[in-house]
């Protein structure tokens, strides 16, 4: 129960960080929405569905790359990392906490964003909604692992986007099939496998990350 | 309490402790001299145990729960408040009495008044109050103290002087310093750092 407090405690000071900073949610906003703008007139009249679909993957992928970034700058900026790992709590509640906050930011910037995309191209299949909310929990398990391992370097900018994006192609490719195929169950099975496999690695390799 | 022999870090090529040799009994106060670029903050991270030492051996008898640090950065967040700051490490540590503990560490402080405005808004002075708050919060059995006379005025100093006057012999303090001439009457230990 104590693990769950602790978590609680966590992500609920990441929400408020948000809220009184602001910092997050209204540029991964932004950048979803421009870049369906700029998609809708970029792609000639009468593409298909298929790029369509590609291309709300690639700015899932970016807008969460955006979010992961700005994930641990207040501990980066006050170092209060190191105020953290020093508690006595498991150190996978940090993780898990980050994880929830940044999913949270994701899937609000979503909620926006994929109405925006079925008014631009045409509508959105059920299973690219579900296939889009598994991406998310395995976008913010991996990438806030990565993002804790980058927001210790001097190159962190450079190497989120490194570190992250070979690891999200199995997302993209989850997705991509759940968006297209006639049969996204097994896609939406891949991508459900890849959530579980990697919340445990990534829930078990946290510790690791953060001692030196 | 700590026991280093030898203790030594490297950051690549460039050395930044050697060859430290540290006996700490539980109760002892510790004094952490020497100039800039001496080692004292790596010396303090790793016994703190945010580093590991590249060189000797380190025994610290307590705990990671056990431990209350003072950094040179506050480690608190800027866009909280002292109190939501407080409760949120009171949390972690597991304080019990958790809201009655930081009432009186806010109120020792003289940071009571301003317990809800946000950190961002403090002084540097009032921050590092705040931060002695937060490594004392948990009541360790051993506190390290990275600079804590940095940016306090007389008032805030003559604060420190009391609870260094309270918690000495009663838990093992040690503490790094450019002023070693405020606290040297409380000394059992004294390690000169070379540059």
């Amino acid at each position: 129960m104590s693990y769950l407090a602790d978590v609680r405690a966590l992500t609920r000071k990441d929400l408020l960080l948000e809220l009184r900073a602001r910092d997050t949610l209204p540029a991964m906003l932004l950048f979803v929405v421009a870049t369906f703008v700029v998609f809708h007139f970029a792609l000639p009249a009468g593409s298909s569905r298929l790029a369509a679909s590609g291309l709300l993957w690639v700015a899932i992928v970016f807008t969460a790359l955006l979010g992961l970034g700005r994930a641990f700058v207040p501990e980066r900026e006050q170092h209060v990392f190191d105020g953290l790992v020093l508690a006595p709590c498991d150190r996978s509640a940090i993780w898990l906490a980050k994880s929830l906050a940044t999913l949270a930011f994701l899937v609000a910037a979503e909620l926006v964003a994929l109405p925006v995309f079925a008014l631009f191209f045409n509508g959105l299949r059920a299973s690219t909604v579900a296939g889009v909310a598994l991406a998310d929990l395995g976008i913010c398990t991996v990438g806030t692992l990565v993002g804790a391992m980058a927001v210790v370097t001097r190159a962190r900018d450079l190497l989120l986007p490194l570190l992250f994006l070979p690891l999200a192609i199995p997302i993209v490719i989850g997705g991509v099939g759940a968006s297209v195929a006639g049969d996204p169950g097994r896609y939406l099975g891949f991508l459900g496998l890849y959530d579980a496999l990697f919340a445990l690695l990534c829930w078990a390799a946290f510790e690791y990350v953060v001692t030196e | 309490m700590i026991a280093a022999r030898g203790l030594g870090k490297r950051f690549g090529a460039k050395r930044a402790l050697h060859g430290v040799d540290l006996e700490l009994p539980a109760g002892g106060f510790a004094v952490v001299t020497g100039p800039n670029g001496s080692g004292k903050t790596t010396l303090l991270r790793i016994c703190a145990g945010l580093a590991l030492p590249s060189e000797g051996e380190l025994v610290v008898g307590v705990q990671r729960a056990q431990v209350g640090y003072l950094a040179h950065d506050p480690l608190v967040y800027r866009e909280l408040s002292a109190l939501e700051n407080l409760e949120l490490y009171g949390r972690l540590y597991r304080v019990p009495e958790r809201r009655e503990r930081v009432g009186i560490l806010l109120e020792r402080f003289g940071l009571w008044d301003e317990r809800a405005d946000r950190v961002s808004s403090y002084s540097r002075g009032m921050t590092q109050r705040l931060a002695l708050c937060r490594a004392l919060l948990h009541d360790p059995a051993l506190l390290i103290l990275d600079e804590p006379y940095a940016a306090l005025d007389a008032q805030g100093a003559e604060l420190l002087d009391a609870q260094f006057a309270e918690l000495r012999g009663e838990r093992t303090i040690l503490v790094s310093t450019h002023e070693p001439a405020r606290i040297e009457s409380l000394a059992t230990v004294r390690i000169a750092l070379a540059a």
